[in-house]
């Protein structure tokens, strides 16, 4: 089945803006995705007509929010085919989540005799928590290194996995790279070794459905922004009965039963875990998100966005100087590269000049730039709104750059 | 003329692929270590005094993007014999230039006019100013690293 593209644009209110007199091409996904007219709608929705703080209200508008927030919860607990919606977590974004479970983690007591097992591909939100729950409780952080294309080797992972494991934190799809990880072998292999395995999801979901109930992982952990939802919320999901170990991070309203001046007894999740008045329009514009997406062919988007990928891989590496840093056999639309004699952060803002916005840096994975020996890439990530039309226009932008930067032609724009 | 063709000038361009003093310094009276942690762009950056306490030679070496390397590329050709309070003075007229703080660039900024249009790429000035704040912290002696990360606004 194929997608009409055309269509899907229409619903993206931003897609038909200019930049610098250019149509907009967006190709800065990865960062941060656009937002569908439903989400706009259902925010505007929210504070217009039906805003109230959540739970334990008796007036109409509250019991309507509460409502709304709820069904938020259950329709995200479908998107991810969570087996409670118990289990769905909203919290603040990816950072969020994994700090969430590192926290926790560290106070339920972690020694100098265990490891956390992280790979050499992750963004440094699935760094630097590990790193300062193994200071605070002296267990070693473990990583798993890459290989030339940018995918996990798997023997070395193999072998850093062992009884001392106490978590994997791995991601679904690398946000520089673009490598998806055979994340369902990994969890397989964790769990026999008697390890919880903490999936950082947020490069994954806008790209193809997931399952956690087939994955199995312990925790996966997303943000709603990437998913062309608002910014500010997020989804820590749990399996329950990891998630009852897990202790609150923050203690508040919303996440207690009984409360005296001595002492208090916590609330049933997922409200045990979602302390203080919630981002409520977030929750509820998230919610809207995932019922937008589900009204969509999800293997369709998919088929599409592959043969954006392939279509630009195609087209991008045959340009003089230029390589694609992350050639994995399994990759999501998001292709990284650099160019011979130019800059990643020259090459966009050239490009932004053209009306084309991409990504320019270390994309929060130094260790990545580290493995290759790079400062930097540019990164172009496709949604399934790009469309070929755009990857052409990249490919024209980036011979642009190359005549402007060499200092063969005058910018013209 | 285009904002970018404001930006990537000819002058910049030609700093960008041939950078003047650039390399490593035999010697040093000072050195620091410049680091733009949003993009990567690292420079070393190396001065000699005369006896009076000019400066009597700079180089800088290291990775970047074309703004940042002919910013340094230039300044090491502009503050070359000049004493300290005077590249001080030439640093105040440069950073408003790029941060817009003034109209016109001051004649005092002379060839570094070229990095004018800087001022249009918000995300560009710590480009443009990284040589700068190295040299600031070769000049001052504080031989640590300069990061544009520690310099709020730039």
């Amino acid at each position: 089945m194929t997608i009409d593209v055309e269509r899907l644009r229409e619903d993206f209110p931003i897609l038909k803006r200019e930049v610098h007199g250019k149509p907009l091409v967006y190709l800065d996904n990865a960062a941060s995705a656009q937002k569908p007219r439903a989400v706009l709608d259902a925010l505007d929705h929210c504070y217009r007509t039906e805003y109230a703080n959540v739970h334990r209200g008796v007036h109409t508008l509250s019991e309507r929010a509460t409502a709304r927030y709820e069904q938020a919860r259950r329709s995200v607990q479908r998107f991810i085919n969570a087996a409670s919606q118990q289990e769905v977590i909203f919290v603040r974004g990816t950072t969020e989540a994994i700090n969430l479970v590192a926290r926790s983690l560290g106070d339920t007591g972690l020694s100098e005799w265990d490891e956390i097992l992280i790979t050499g591909m992750e963004h440094h939100s699935n760094i630097v928590p590990w790193q300062m729950l193994c200071e605070r409780t002296g267990a070693a952080l473990r990583h798993a290194p890459i290989n030339d294309r940018g995918e996990l080797i798997m023997e070395d992972f193999y072998q850093l996995l062992g009884p001392r494991t106490r978590l994997v934190a791995l991601t679904h799809v690398s946000n520089a790279l673009g490598t998806v990880n055979p994340v369902r072998e990994l969890v397989a292999a964790a769990h026999a070794q008697g390890a919880l395995v903490l999936i950082d999801g947020a490069q994954a979901v806008p790209h193809f459905r997931v399952d956690m109930q087939a994955l199995g992982c312990d925790f996966y952990a997303f943000s709603g922004h990437k998913l062309y939802g608002p910014t500010g919320i997020g989804v820590l999901y749990g399996r329950l009965e990891q998630l009852q170990r897990l202790r609150p991070m923050q203690g508040g309203g919303d996440m207690i039963s009984q409360v005296t001046l001595e002492r208090s007894e916590y609330a049933e999740l997922p409200h045990r875990l979602e302390a203080g008045t919630p981002h409520i329009a977030g929750v509820i514009g998230l919610g809207a998100a995932v019922e937008y997406l589900e009204t969509l062919d999800a293997a369709a988007l998919q088929d599409h966005e592959q043969a954006l990928l392939e279509d630009a891989t195609t087209r991008l590496q045959v340009i003089p100087g230029l390589r694609i840093i992350g050639t994995a056999q399994h990759k999501c639309s998001v292709i990284s590269f650099v160019v011979e004699g130019m800059h990643a952060h020259d090459i966009g803002t050239i490009l932004d000049s053209g009306g084309v916005a991409v990504r320019a840096g270390h994309h929060c994975s130094m260790p990545v730039m580290q493995r290759f020996g790079i400062p930097a890439t540019t990164r172009a990530a496709f949604a399934f709104y790009n469309t070929h039309a755009e990857v052409e226009q990249l490919v024209q932008a980036i011979g642009q750059a190359q005549q402007l930067l060499s200092g063969k032609q005058q910018a013209v724009s | 003329m285009s904002a970018l063709s404001q930006l990537y000038q000819d002058v910049v361009i030609d700093h960008n692929r041939s950078p003047r003093n650039f390399g490593r310094m035999q010697e040093p009276d000072r050195t620091a270590e410049g680091y733009n942690p949003l993009c990567g762009d690292q420079l070393i950056l190396y001065l000699r005094f005369d006896p009076e306490g000019y400066v009597s030679e700079v180089m800088f070496d290291g990775s970047g993007c074309a703004i940042s390397v002919a910013s340094a590329s230039l300044m090491t050709e502009y503050v070359k014999g000049k004493s300290v309070a005077e590249v001080e003075h030439l640093f105040k007229c440069f950073h408003g230039m790029v941060t817009n703080a003034v109209d016109e660039p001051p004649a005092t900024v002379g060839k570094l006019a070229v990095l004018a249009g800087v001022r249009e790429f918000p995300s560009r000035v710590k480009c443009a100013t990284l040589g700068w704040h190295t040299l600031r912290a070769a000049l001052y002696g504080d031989t640590g690293h300069v990061s544009t990360e520690d310099k709020g606004g730039e």
